[in-house]
């Protein structure tokens, strides 16, 4: 088996929310042992190893990205297995949990299967997948929670289309927790969001967009906790954006139910001014919320109420890009730009590097059941090196994603990856 | 020159300065309008084409009568028969326009923003006639023209807009351009209809219409939009009439010289009182009717004005 030494790292432990100096060794497909030094004895004894020198830059585990939209079946034009996973590679994503948002959604086992195959070989990351909760994510009926388990779901959800009807969607929480299926939902009040492009306030008065406020997260939250206390099944929210929608989840955690959210990095970074003239590369789903939203739901990674941060990774062709703001498709691609993205974060002073990670790569890997996203002795050698102070200027173009519609294009930004390291091989270095 | 712009897609783009430039243009060809030879050259040799994604009789004849005035070559497209409905584009039809070399554009369209991604795509001067709520500029300058002539200025009035705010253009373009010449702005309807995020635009506002009217010197009522309400904004339209319909009574709480203003077209007995509508010693609507072709000609000349100029820099030098 080939071994690997990292060695002059600056180790990004979000397990025990320290970092360190250090090397790394890794041992065929798994993380042998952490080296505070290396010492003589040790190089002798690791003579055949190939030697990375991190040159005193980080070595983190792998981001584990939770809700990236590939878009096979349906729209490979947008973005196929082998595209995102050059994208997650170059972005520090050793896994990405994939939604079944697609032309067909993902809701059998065959459909399931048919994507696991695409998925094998054509993508240097893994691949772990996500089924839809009800069939064509219509809410009106489950899937085959088992099987589509036993095909290899790690959750369930129907992305962003809220289970209106509360009796399908206890059901279906019901069933899952029977076979301790993590069922993945939207917390959106679906009637005030109906046909809305942008969150009220002056900004959409000014522009004339129809607008959801933001209090309609908090009730889908709301709605939603309380069907967790009826049934007790294991929940995540995909995104929550809002101050409002903070409190209730900080009383249904501390009440002992089974559950975690995210929030995806556009979120973390952007408001809703942002969209500015009517720019639709910022249209995304819930719509870019105010400044205020913006700090509190930062403030809520820091102290670990958002549990999750991930990529929101959704393709849309310049066509379904290039249309009046309320006809245009929402969502930003984001598997590359989530880290330097979330550098300013830390380069803010709003996190630091472990605590980032912890939302990056441990909570995730921890929620969906994975072994990844730690540097632990015996973890899978997922490891991403990256200078965290690299600066650049994003060019779109350059992106490896065939869809290119991010809404940092043109912007300065700092952290760069340096290599990508899945199992103990590398898929990516620059 | 205060006015430099190559497009005019809404009042939030200009200054004070080029408000005024644009009224004091106006107001020579209302003059002009008034006398017996209707014509000028100011847009001679120039294509005007005017797209209309949403039906529009008024707006897209008062375009196509001050274009017709100018000398521009005016052609209208009503887009709704059109390539929209075998699946193309916005841009593309965009595109494929620009290529026939039109000078001037003038753009109605049923979705806020529209006009500004048309905007990017084309190389000739484009003029905003209306974008779902966002903006409708030469309706605000018609309707700013109006309460100039009749009072005298535009700044410290106490202008009441009434009605169905929130899915107006009409109403954003007024309360930008009315703050912008430090006018008092207060709004009137029901909080369905007057969402509180219009207070942050600079506007008081109120849902009792009588309260809001006292001492106003412009009452400005607006239509209500059923076409872009979905459901259970009113409860129905003869409660409407009854607390925001417009009728002499509530008319007496306003200043006696108010003058009454209608974009149009009005649905008499919803938001008028059809006496008031026809009274000529209170009501401006026909003057507003008169004012648009004289503020859309200006509009236009000023922008070809600027196309020529940038189409000729060392003249400028």
């Amino acid at each position: 088996m080939s071994r690997v030494l990292f060695e002059n790292a600056r180790l990004i432990d979000p397990e025990t929310g320290t970092e360190r100096r250090g090397a790394l060794l890794v041992d065929g497909t798994t993380i042998r042992e952490e080296l505070a030094e290396v010492t003589e004895q040790d190089r002798a004894r690791l003579s055949d190893a190939q030697v990375v020198d991190c040159r005193g830059k980080c070595l983190a585990p792998g981001i584990v990205d939770l809700g990236v939209k590939v878009c096979e079946p349906g729209e490979r034009h947008k973005e196929s297995y082998r595209s995102a996973g050059a994208a997650a590679a170059a972005g520090g994503v050793t896994t990405i949990v994939t939604r079944p948002d697609t032309l067909p959604a993902i809701d059998s086992p065959e459909t399931l299967e048919f994507v696991a195959r695409r998925a094998q070989g054509a993508a240097p990351v893994n691949v772990r997948p996500m089924a839809a909760l009800t069939k064509g994510r219509e809410g009106r009926e489950m899937t085959e929670i088992g099987f589509l388990m036993d095909a290899g779901a790690v959750a369930f959800t129907d992305c962003d289309r809220v289970v209106e009807d509360t009796r399908v969607f206890s059901r279906a929480l019901t069933y899952a927790r029977s076979l301790d299926a993590l069922v993945v939902a939207h917390p959106q009040d679906p009637g005030l969001a109906r046909g809305a492009a942008a969150t009220s306030g002056k900004f959409a008065t000014l522009r004339g967009l129809p607008a959801v406020p933001a209090l309609a997260e908090r009730m889908g939250l709301d709605r939603d906790i309380a069907l967790l206390e009826m049934t007790g099944a294991r929940y995540h929210a995909d995104q929550v954006t809002t101050a409002r929608a903070l409190p209730p989840l900080e009383r249904a955690k501390a009440n002992g139910l089974d559950i975690t959210a995210g929030v995806s990095i556009h979120h973390l970074t952007l408001n809703e001014f942002d969209v500015a003239d009517y720019r639709t590369f910022f249209k995304v789903k819930p719509p870019l919320r105010s400044e205020e939203d913006r700090l509190a739901v930062v403030e809520a990674v820091a102290s670990g109420l958002i549990d999750v941060i991930s990529s929101m990774h959704t393709p849309q062709d310049e066509e379904s890009k290039r249309l009046p703001f309320e006809e245009a498709a929402s969502g930003a691609v984001a598997l590359e730009t989530l880290l330097p993205a979330a550098m300013r974060l830390v380069h803010g002073g709003a996190l630091d590097l472990p605590t980032l990670w912890r939302a990056l790569s441990l909570n995730p890997a921890r929620r969906l059941g994975l072994p990844g996203g730690r540097l632990a002795k015996g973890a899978p050698a997922d490891l991403v090196l990256f200078d965290p102070d690299a600066p650049f200027v994003l060019d779109r173009y350059a992106l490896q994603s065939k869809s290119r519609n991010t809404p940092f294009d043109g912007q300065r930004m700092e952290g760069r990856v340096l290599s990508t390291w899945v199992a103990g091989q590398e898929v990516y270095s620059r | 020159m205060s006015f430099t712009d190559r497009h005019l897609l809404g009042i939030e783009h200009l200054s004070p300065a080029a408000i005024t430039e644009i009224l004091d243009l106006a107001e020579s060809y209302v003059t002009l309008n008034r006398g017996t030879a209707k014509h000028a050259d100011a847009l001679a040799g120039l294509t005007q084409v005017n797209m209309f994604f949403e039906n529009s009789t008024r707006t897209q004849a008062s375009f196509e009568i001050a274009g017709k005035r100018l000398g521009a070559d005016v052609m209208n497209m009503s887009m709704q028969a059109s390539s929209i409905k075998k699946g193309e584009t916005l841009i593309d039809t965009a595109m494929t326009l620009n290529a026939m070399h039109p000078d001037l554009l003038v753009v109605r369209h049923p979705h806020s923003g529209a006009v500004d991604l048309l905007a990017q795509k084309v190389n000739c001067a484009v003029l905003n006639a209306g974008d779902g709520r966002h903006e409708h500029p030469t309706q605000a300058l018609l309707d700013a023209l109006t309460i100039r002539r009749a009072k005298g200025r535009l700044h410290r009035l106490s202008v009441a807009i009434c009605g169905d705010i929130a899915h107006s253009r009409v109403a954003r373009s007024n309360i930008l351009l009315l703050n912008r010449m430090e006018s008092r702005i207060r709004l009137i309807g029901p909080p369905t209809l007057v969402p509180g995020h219009f207070a942050e635009l600079g506007a008081e506002i109120y849902d009792d219409m009588r309260e809001g009217l006292e001492g106003a010197d412009v009452v400005m009522m607006l239509r209500l939009q059923k076409e872009r309400m979905d459901g259970g904004f009113i409860p129905s339209e003869r409660e409407y009439f009854h607390r925001y319909g417009l009728d002499p009574e509530k008319l007496a709480l306003a200043k006696p010289d108010a003058i009454v203003m209608h974009p149009g077209p009005m649905n008499r007995g919803v938001e008028i009182d059809g006496v008031l509508a026809d009274d000529i010693n209170r009501s401006v609507i026909q003057e507003q009717v008169e004012m648009g072709v004289a503020v859309r000609m200006a509009a236009m000349d000023l922008l070809a004005r600027n196309m020529r100029a940038a189409r000729s820099p060392e003249v400028m030098a």
